[in-house]
């Protein structure tokens, strides 16, 4: 195996796409945290602080990219929520702007019309969702129907509510 | 609560995070925090033993509370338990878990790989894609261990399922990144090209973020790509908008898949195949075709991603930066996006045009757009648009258009964002400086930058301008005059009393003939600031006034009464204090010519690179600052680098700071100012503040010899010789020590430390064992050092030995010469792909460049040997003069590898070398060069 990165002119390789997705509502209340980089519990909390207060700053109709330390983010609102990317430098940023809205393209298909509270409610479905589109901060799949069905797949692997219901609450 | 929960409800669940989220206060949150916290550990612990769907529920509490931003240190267990389920719920909420929680505990990791290695066999891709998430997620080095063989497997097996093989390719592709030397390339490698071909576009878009990455680490292994990628990309973009059905989004074509394919060939140097070039640049012409044509919908969605393809299209042809009229195309575009009314295509249209406007081909096309980026300079309402169109003003800028931008600058400064104005600052003195064509015009700017914005005005700007006006002696007079005109406003920037200090301190002289600003004018001037300055500025002034005292004796008695008032001599702040007691006795004690020595005109400052491009390199990264410094070396050639008269080593030396010391009495003469005998002189006056006695100077006698070769003797007394053996191999090293005592009497307490001082201690790594504490006499001790180079350093690791002969205790401290060159691969290549990486690197921080005499002969097999013991690889037949010689390496680090290209030009008749490093890592050049200049 010949190692040779001379080709290439800055050290792209050991980077990852995207960073991290945040989802906050208008109040800064954090909705949704992926990270797709090892990252300390202390290291997180700064972000999502530092995310929230600068996003949240923003003029109407600036535009929806920002630089911040060496990433770009990249957010958009919708209705009550913040989708907050953030991606390598030299990562496309309309290409991110429609990862998020495929995003919510999604959760809307899942849950019909999604609001904050369905992702409150159902935070373990908005994570399985991303999974099943993203990976390692790389696309896995951008089809639509592909990624409805495998979920439809995986809800039709699941135990019948009935049985469920059966169960005590606590 | 929402009246249905889809799936599964786990209605517990649900009524909790309804309760958290009723709670009124933070308070009565965290107290119904701990109340659940207390139910689930006592379940967890209790006697009977829980089902499924109750450690689902429970996990997925405490998960929910996590992801609150409480702690959680409990569940893991029951987590992991979890993943060994057959009902895939309660599997999925185990994994979740896990991906969110990441446990370093290694018990836990083994019993979670065993787990995920059931799934994988499995051979029910549900769960094999639900393990790789897992492992992608965690991605840990234990899983990279456990995984990285198993995994290239699955993705490359016929018998895989699309969507595991995506979800492999994937999370392969995060195991090579975390450990890079675990995955090992093999026969799976060819086969995961040709997933480029494969039907399904998922697996294609997947696969092809792990390829990219693959081909940047081994691009001669993945060439095939190249073809591959071009003809995939051409079928995309020339298929109808309806033809890839659901990977069609808002009726453009794979729009993620396209922009990959268009990053992959960014890794490679333009296709060599005629055909398959041919194929690309139509590619490309058809995209930026397409951009002129109406939208298919009105939708943004649609214009988003037909931009982005466009854009990663520019990206590819500024990366080939061969195709001139491409280039001026995608120049246009971006021209008309700068007007389009969609603010994040003029954003991104400013930040594009930075790169164009680094190619010759397309410089003058960017120019051209200057009213509009002026204009929005001016008139964009978002501050981060401004900020690109700063950046690009400031990437267009050369000599025929600097006058215009910078005056637009300053005066964009005075309602500039308090966010970027310490950026803008720092712009416009690079500019001034790198376009001045009279440095009057530099001065003025600097003056009006610091009248304008002075809060924003780092100690590097008015460093510089001072070093500039030390150093050219036709605009001091102007700047004396300049500055002097300046000061008389009634508010006036405690930066400009720096500069004022300074100047009129040095060439006060210079002006002191017109009777407006006569000496004692000057010196009332400047004095009138003294009191509403800080203390560093008024050490300045202090200092300011013993050079007045020099310059203009008649201003003697006014100063020393200056010097003497209790507010001076004895000034609370010990600086001052010294300052004043000092100066007061310097202008009392020495003669006038003492004085004039002493005092004398500050010694023009080695030229250097400007500390201020430095500062704003720290600030925006290398790539920002990149666009006119590379068109500056383009016009400029070597003028830059050749015209001063440096030694080899002026580099190495540091610049006077001015504020820290401005006349340099207290600790040093400054260089070359003072005679040897004012200096005894100066210590008899001043003995008590004389500079400490350094304990033990570090010998690096020794350091310098060792670059090009690796045995030898490092260093020898009358006791003690110190002979070297290394070896190196990838980024590891070992090195023998062998001290010989050379006396016939013993060493006691023989000790030696190895120590990595600063930063070095986290790039390398040195290892080593304590020797014998007794070494004979006549006797010879062997010490091994196991070295493991980390990343890239430019400091070496320091040997201190200590022993005692005869009684007396001996203390010595050498340099190891463990230099970044030891860690070279060679790497042989042919003329044109060394021209093409050549090229590649010429961003203007990865090139370093010395002019240096030459202090060995200049034997063509001296040096042809000294190059091949620097560790790199001596190309033969690459420069097109035979006289020159080219080199090139890899260097090995434990994190990365640094690819580096050297050019040495030997002037024979001027006994002078020319020495070119281009690395693709900033430092690794200018280490490099300093260390090569010392060695021919």
């Amino acid at each position: 195996m010949q190692h040779d990165d001379t080709y290439c002119p800055s050290d792209l390789s050991l980077t990852h796409r995207m960073r991290f997705l945040l989802l906050f509502s208008r109040q800064g209340k954090l909705r949704l945290q992926k990270w797709f980089t090892p990252m300390t519990e202390r290291e997180k909390k700064k972000i999502i602080r530092d995310m929230t207060s600068m996003v949240l700053s923003r003029q109407p109709r600036s535009c929806n990219f920002l630089h911040w330390k060496d990433l770009k983010i990249i957010y958009k609102r919708y209705a009550s929520l913040y989708f907050c990317l953030a991606i390598e430098n030299q990562e496309n940023e309309l290409l991110a702007l429609e990862v998020i809205h495929r995003y919510v393209e999604l959760l809307d298909k899942y849950f019909g019309n999604v609001c904050e509270l369905d992702i409150i409610f159902n935070f373990e479905k908005a994570y399985f969702i991303l999974d099943e589109f993203l990976m390692g901060g790389e696309i896995q799949e951008t089809s639509k129907q592909m990624i409805n069905r495998s979920i439809e797949a995986s809800d039709m692997l699941q135990e019948t509510m009935e049985e469920y219901m059966s169960k005590p609450a606590f | 609560m929402p009246a249905v929960s889809k799936g599964d409800g786990m209605r517990g669940l649900a009524v909790f995070i309804s309760d958290i989220r009723n709670c009124k206060s933070k308070e009565a949150e965290i107290k119904r925090i701990n109340k659940e916290l207390a139910n689930i550990r006592s379940k967890f612990k209790g006697d009977k033993a829980l089902d499924g769907y109750s450690k689902k529920k429970y996990v997925c509490k405490l998960l929910f509370i996590f992801l609150l931003g409480h702690d959680i240190d409990f569940g893991h267990m029951e987590a992991v338990n979890l993943l060994s389920s057959n009902k895939y719920t309660e599997k999925q909420i185990g994994y979740l878990f896990i991906s969110v929680l990441v446990n370093s505990n290694s018990e836990l990791i083994r019993l979670i790989n065993n787990a995920i290695k059931n799934d994988l066999s499995s051979r029910n891709p549900t769960f094999m894609c639900l393990a790789l998430h897992c492992i992608a997620n965690v991605g840990s080095r234990e899983m990279a261990e456990a995984f990285a063989s198993e995994i290239p497997r699955i993705l490359v097996a016929g018998d895989t399922m699309d969507s595991v093989k995506q979800s492999a390719a994937l999370c392969l592709l995060r195991l090579y990144k975390t450990s890079p030397d675990l995955v090992l390339m093999g026969e799976w490698t060819s086969r995961v090209v040709h997933l480029l071909n494969d039907q399904h576009m998922g697996v294609v878009t997947a696969a092809i973020s792990l390829i990219t990455c693959l081909s940047q680490k081994n691009p001669d292994e993945f060439k095939t790509c190249v073809s591959l990628a071009v003809s995939r990309l051409s079928r995309i973009v020339s298929s109808a908008s309806t033809d890839l059905q659901d990977y069609t989004y808002y009726f453009v074509p794979a729009p993620w898949l396209s922009c990959k394919l268009l990053r992959l060939l960014q890794c490679y140097p333009p296709p060599e195949d005629g055909a398959v070039k041919g194929r690309l640049v139509e590619c490309l012409e058809t995209i930026l075709n397409k951009a002129q044509e109406p939208p298919k919908s009105k939708k943004v969605q649609h214009s988003n991603a037909k931009n982005a393809i466009l854009f990663e299209a520019i990206s590819l042809i500024i990366h080939y930066d061969s195709e001139p009229n491409l280039l001026v195309r995608a120049c246009n575009q971006l021209g008309q996006f700068l007007q389009h009314r969609e603010t994040n295509l003029r954003y991104l249209a400013l930040e594009s045009m930075c790169t164009l406007a680094s190619s010759e081909f397309s410089h003058e096309a960017v120019k051209t757009h200057i009213e509009t980026v002026i204009n929005a300079l001016k008139t964009e309402r978002d501050v981060s648009v401004r900020q690109r169109a700063a950046d690009l003003l400031y990437a267009m800028c050369d000599r025929s258009n600097a006058k215009q931008i910078v005056a637009e600058m300053l005066s964009y400064l005075e309602t500039a964002d308090y966010s970027i104005r310490e950026e803008m600052v720092l712009k416009v003195a690079i500019l001034a400086e790198k376009y001045a064509v009279d440095y009057s015009w530099y001065v003025d700017t600097i003056l009006n930058l610091i009248r304008i914005a002075g809060d924003y005005v780092s100690e590097e700007v008015w460093y510089r301008v001072i070093q500039i006006v030390i150093n050219r002696d036709d605009v001091q007079g102007y700047a004396a005059k300049t500055v002097f005109e300046a000061l008389q406003a009634p508010a006036c920037h405690e930066n400009m009393v720096k500069v004022g200090g300074y100047i009129l301190g040095e060439f006060g002289n210079l002006i002191a003939g017109d009777p407006r600003s006569s000496p004692l004018v000057q010196f009332n001037l400047l004095h009138s600031k003294f009191h509403l300055c800080s203390v560093p500025t008024r050490a300045l002034l202090l200092s300011a006034y013993i050079k007045f005292i020099n310059l203009f004796p008649e201003t003697k008695a006014t100063i020393q009464e200056v010097l003497r008032c209790d507010s001076q001599i004895r000034n609370s702040d010990v600086e001052l204090q010294q300052r004043a007691v000092e100066y007061l006795k310097l202008s009392s004690i020495a003669s006038t010519d003492v004085l004039a020595t002493v005092l004398e005109e500050m010694p023009p400052f080695p030229e250097r690179e400007s500390s201020i491009l430095a500062k704003l390199k720290k600030k925006k990264g290398p790539g920002a600052v990149s666009v006119t410094e590379l068109e500056d070396n383009k016009r400029e050639g070597g003028e830059l680098n050749g015209g001063g008269e440096r030694g080899p080593d002026t580099s190495a030396m540091s610049t006077p700071s001015p504020s820290a010391d401005l006349l340099g009495i207290r600790s040093a003469v400054p260089v070359g100012a003072a005679p040897a005998s004012a200096g005894s002189l100066l210590v008899d006056v001043f003995s008590e503040a004389g500079p400490a006695a350094v304990s033990a100077a570090v010998n690096d006698d020794g350091f310098l010899r060792f670059v090009c070769k690796n045995n030898g003797v490092l260093f020898e007394n009358q006791l003690l010789q110190i002979g070297i053996k290394s070896e190196y191999r990838q980024n590891l090293g070992r090195m023998y020590l062998f001290y010989g005592n050379k006396t016939s009497v013993q060493f006691a307490s023989f000790t030696t430390t190895v120590s990595c001082p600063g930063e070095l201690q986290l790039q390398l790594n040195v290892q080593t064992k304590p020797v014998e504490p007794l070494v004979e006499g006549g006797a010879q001790i062997q010490q091994v050092l196991n070295i493991e180079c980390l990343t890239d350093f430019s400091e070496a690791p320091l040997l201190n030995i200590k022993f005692r002969y005869g009684g007396a205790l001996q203390n010595l401290t050498l340099k190891l010469p463990v230099t970044i060159n030891k860690f070279f691969q060679p790497t042989e290549m042919a003329s044109q792909d060394f021209f093409q990486r050549w090229k590649q690197l010429s961003q203007p921080t990865q090139e370093a460049q010395k002019i240096f005499k030459a202090s060995h002969g200049m034997d063509t097999e001296v040096l042809k040997a000294k190059l091949l013991g620097l560790g790199t690889a001596l190309l033969d037949n690459v420069d097109p003069n035979p006289e020159n010689y080219v080199c090139a390496g890899v260097i090995q680090t434990k994190g990365q590898q640094v690819g580096c290209l050297l050019r040495l030009e030997p002037n024979a008749q001027a006994q002078m070398y020319r020495l070119t490093l281009r690395c693709s890592k900033d430092s690794v050049s200018k280490r490099l060069c300093e260390l090569l200049a010392e060695q021919f």
